[in-house]
């Protein structure tokens, strides 16, 4: 019994790894890391939502977060703030929105600590499912965008001007930002999930000199993250998304050192 | 010239910003084989009208129409990121599909082949340059844009660079819409200029725009002078050419 927790844990954490590696890469390159601490705590909202309504909880978040998501990119060509400003602003008044409604929803048996911060033993088998079907949609259609992606990354003018459509593919991309975030609430929870998307990708990043190699390099580490994380968890009893993030930030101190090594 | 080798046409094209126009009213076209060259002083118009000419801007008054999808772009500016790591090799296949043979011959062409590996932050402004330029020839393009393609580059680089862009819009037929400052480099080197100052000053053969009024109000007297600099020179650019290619391999 426990044991098997412990596997659906591990099976959905392998999941979110392999997705969060590639698109954790874009959101540091492209600077997005705030970006995506703002889909993550509009989640919040969704989550109230599909408990108030009762309606499946991952379309709820991806929904939500997907029109914050276009919201913001809208926001950000219409208004004279800037974007951190504008992240703020949204980011802090959907958190501030989503604890108020929760205040009126008093009448409902709710494990706030969970939803901001994972819970491993509320993962069952259709979460599983949620999270590979998911997952393997969203790695897919990065795979089909990629080439324009990482184009308009290091150079929007010139991705436009040959072709890419550097602002479609961007629009898909906080997309899938808010797809992740979607499957991988109750793992990791709404406050540290962007610390999974970036703080094995900033490891990789010592390590590497290429991008596929830092691509890599950020799965690899947020799977270690996750398989020693989990087992801490499961271990010393500690929640699971701050186990799986300390992890990881210790692997990224340890890259430090060999950065260190390489000047 | 006949309709099907127009590349791009630009037809009273402009932009207004904030109430002020960056630059209106130009007509260009830019055909198969031929180089034209934008000139001007700074704030000009001239990086704006190429972006006009790239399809950059959405609201744009008057028309700009493209006639082919393979273009290549050497923009002004490009700065990396430091945090990603990007090899020379993975800079040139950004865009396109390359054989490692393309890539080598398209960054031995502008004589930095032996930088391939290297990071692209960890060149200096001459060498990231020249990848620029490689990359933008390496996949042939019908239209090439270039943004001052030579800044920051030595003064042997530059004419031997100079002489690759005019070499590669006589080999591979593509048009070729250069942006300069250096006046001696466009009289001698383009088939039509386009002065800008806000607007099209004048524009026409190199001889036509030296002898022109307003040209000479925009650069000086001097400035019309280069002509008969550059008729000096040619051969003497010409016939060390040689050598330079030759150095750079």
């Amino acid at each position: 019994m426990l044991d098997d927790f412990l596997i659906r844990a591990l099976v959905a954490g392998i999941g979110i790894a392999l997705v969060a590696g590639p698109l954790g890469c874009f959101v540091v390159w492209r600077r997005l890391s705030f970006f995506g601490d703002t889909l993550a705590h509009s989640a919040l909202l969704g989550v109230l939502l599909s408990i108030s309504f009762e309606i499946n909880i991952s379309i709820t978040i991806f929904v939500v977060s997907s029109l914050v998501a276009l919201l913001l990119l809208r926001l950000e060509k219409t208004t004279y703030l800037a974007g951190d400003s504008l992240l703020g602003l949204i980011s802090h008044s959907s958190l501030a929105i989503g604890l108020l409604i929760l205040g009126f929803l008093s009448f409902i048996r709710f494990d706030i600590m969970g939803i901001l911060f994972g819970d491993i033993l509320s993962v069952n088998t259709n979460d599983l499912l949620v999270i590979w079907i998911g997952g393997a949609l969203i790695l897919f259609v990065l795979w089909f965008i990629w080439k324009p992606l990482f184009a308009s990354t290091v150079n929007y003018d010139l991705a436009e001007a040959e072709g890419m459509k550097p602002e479609r593919v961007n629009t898909i991309f906080t997309i899938l930002l808010a797809a992740l975030i979607a499957i991988s609430i109750k793992m990791v929870g709404i406050l540290l999930i962007t610390g999974l998307l970036i703080i094995p990708t900033a490891m990789a990043r010592n390590l590497s000199n290429n991008p596929r190699q830092m691509v890599i390099l950020s799965i690899v580490g947020g799977l270690l993250s996750v398989f020693i994380g989990l087992y801490a968890s499961f271990e010393i009893n500690t929640s699971s998304g701050p186990s799986i993030v300390s992890v990881a930030l210790i692997l990224f101190i340890l890259s430090l050192t060999r950065i260190e090594k390489k000047n | 010239m006949s309709e099907n080798n127009i590349l791009v046409k630009l037809s009273s094209a402009g932009i207004l910003k904030d109430n002020k126009w960056l630059v209106r009213d130009v007509d260009l076209e830019i055909n198969k084989g031929q180089i034209v060259t934008l000139i001007g002083p700074n704030g000009s118009g001239k990086t704006t009208t190429a972006k006009i000419a790239l399809g950059l801007y959405k609201n744009i008054s008057g028309k700009v129409e493209r006639f082919t999808k393979s273009i290549s772009y050497v923009p002004q500016k490009v700065s990396i990121d430091w945090t990603l790591p990007l090899r020379v090799v993975d800079f040139m296949i950004l865009t396109q599909d390359l054989k490692s043979n393309d890539i080598a011959y398209a960054l031995n062409l502008t004589g930095v082949e032996h930088l391939t590996n290297s990071n692209l932050r960890d060149l200096s402004g001459g060498e990231f340059q020249r990848v620029l330029l490689a990359r933008a020839i390496a996949k042939k393009p019908e239209l090439l844009v270039l943004d001052e393609p030579v800044q920051g580059v030595d003064f042997n680089g530059e004419v031997a660079l100079y002489s690759l862009i005019k070499t590669i819009s006589e080999t591979i037929k593509c048009g070729i819409l250069l942006i300069s400052h250096d006046l001696h480099v466009v009289m001698s080197a383009t088939d039509y200029v386009v002065c800008l100052n806000g607007h099209v000053c004048c524009s026409g053969t190199p001889t036509d725009v030296a002898k022109n009024d307003h040209y000479r109000e925009l650069f000086g007297d001097k400035s019309s002078q280069l002509l008969s600099i550059y008729e000096h020179n040619h051969d003497h650019v010409h016939s060390t050419d040689g050598n330079i290619v030759k150095e750079a391999k």
